[in-house]
């Protein structure tokens, strides 16, 4: 995996992120359309996501819950609204209640992911829109502390090679 | 490395002031060197009203300060401040980089192909 760019737009609240991974383009769909695939990585691992529905149609829809370090449950959803296989996904994700339903809470984030073959990689390149900055900031504090654990840890395993 | 939290108030403030250009060089400015108001304004084709407009703009959002010495006005940057903005979109940034390397990983497992 190679992070080819990213670029935040602070006047649209928008960060765009390109990657690139060494598989085919077909291959890089299912982490998106296989439930059981994209559960391993949508979110981080003290803090895994369970995808109890994925409709993943047009118009389908998704509920997810991630479980934190001592059970919490943080429910979220998905609104598919385009979907071209195997290249173009377009979706609204935002938080749930605790019925696992939409509860409105800080709107919607929009997600465009576009998969594109370059010879034997495949480039994946993500947008986020948020709605507000309260929203950002309540995706980044979610985030956050496990994305900083993370990159110490892979600090740690240089340091000890 | 822990994220001072921010309300709603001061993100907004911080976003509608790195939103315009000539803000954004008055906060570039303003962290080389302190200046004054005045001397700010030269830089611009625009007036001195504008620019202080401006500069009134980035010392709400808490990027830069302004003092007042003698008869002149001296903004100076805040670098805690602009730092604090900079960790915000960098952390979700990060988010994305971390799922990234768990896809990079679920895809170079042999298995992988064959699953659902």
């Amino acid at each position: 995996m190679t992070v080819i760019s990213t670029h935040k737009d602070t006047e649209n609240l928008t960060l765009t992120f390109v990657a690139e991974f060494a598989a085919d383009v077909q291959r890089v769909w299912r982490i998106w359309e296989d439930p059981r695939q994209l559960e391993r990585w949508w979110g981080p691992p003290t803090w895994p996501a369970t995808f109890v529905r994925h409709d993943f149609v047009p118009g389908g829809e998704s509920r997810y819950y991630m479980t934190g370090p001592e059970g919490e449950k943080a429910g979220g959803w998905w609104k598919t609204t385009t979907i071209q296989a195997p290249n173009t996904l377009e979706f609204d994700d935002g938080f749930a209640g605790d019925d696992g339903e939409p509860s409105g809470f800080l709107g919607t984030t929009h997600c465009t992911v576009a998969l594109e073959a370059d010879g034997d990689i495949t480039r994946m390149t993500t947008t986020s829109s948020f709605e507000s900055l309260e929203q950002l900031e309540e995706m980044v504090k979610m985030g956050m502390q496990e994305g900083m654990r993370e990159a110490m840890g892979q600090i740690d395993a240089v340091l000890a090679s | 490395m822990v994220v001072h939290e921010l309300s709603e108030l001061e993100i907004d403030r911080i976003f509608q002031a790195m939103a315009d250009a000539t803000r954004r060089d008055i906060i570039k400015q303003a962290m080389l060197r302190e200046q004054s108001v005045s001397e700010l304004a030269k830089r611009y084709r625009m007036s001195f009203a504008a620019v202080q407009k401006h500069v009134a703009v980035l010392e709400r959002a808490s990027l830069i300060t302004k003092e007042k010495r003698g008869r002149e006005q001296l903004v100076h940057g805040n670098p805690a401040m602009l730092h604090r903005a900079a960790q915000l979109l960098d952390a979700y940034e990060d988010i994305w980089r971390q799922r990234a390397n768990r896809i990079g990983e679920l895809l170079s497992e042999p298995s992988q192909g064959m699953e659902s």
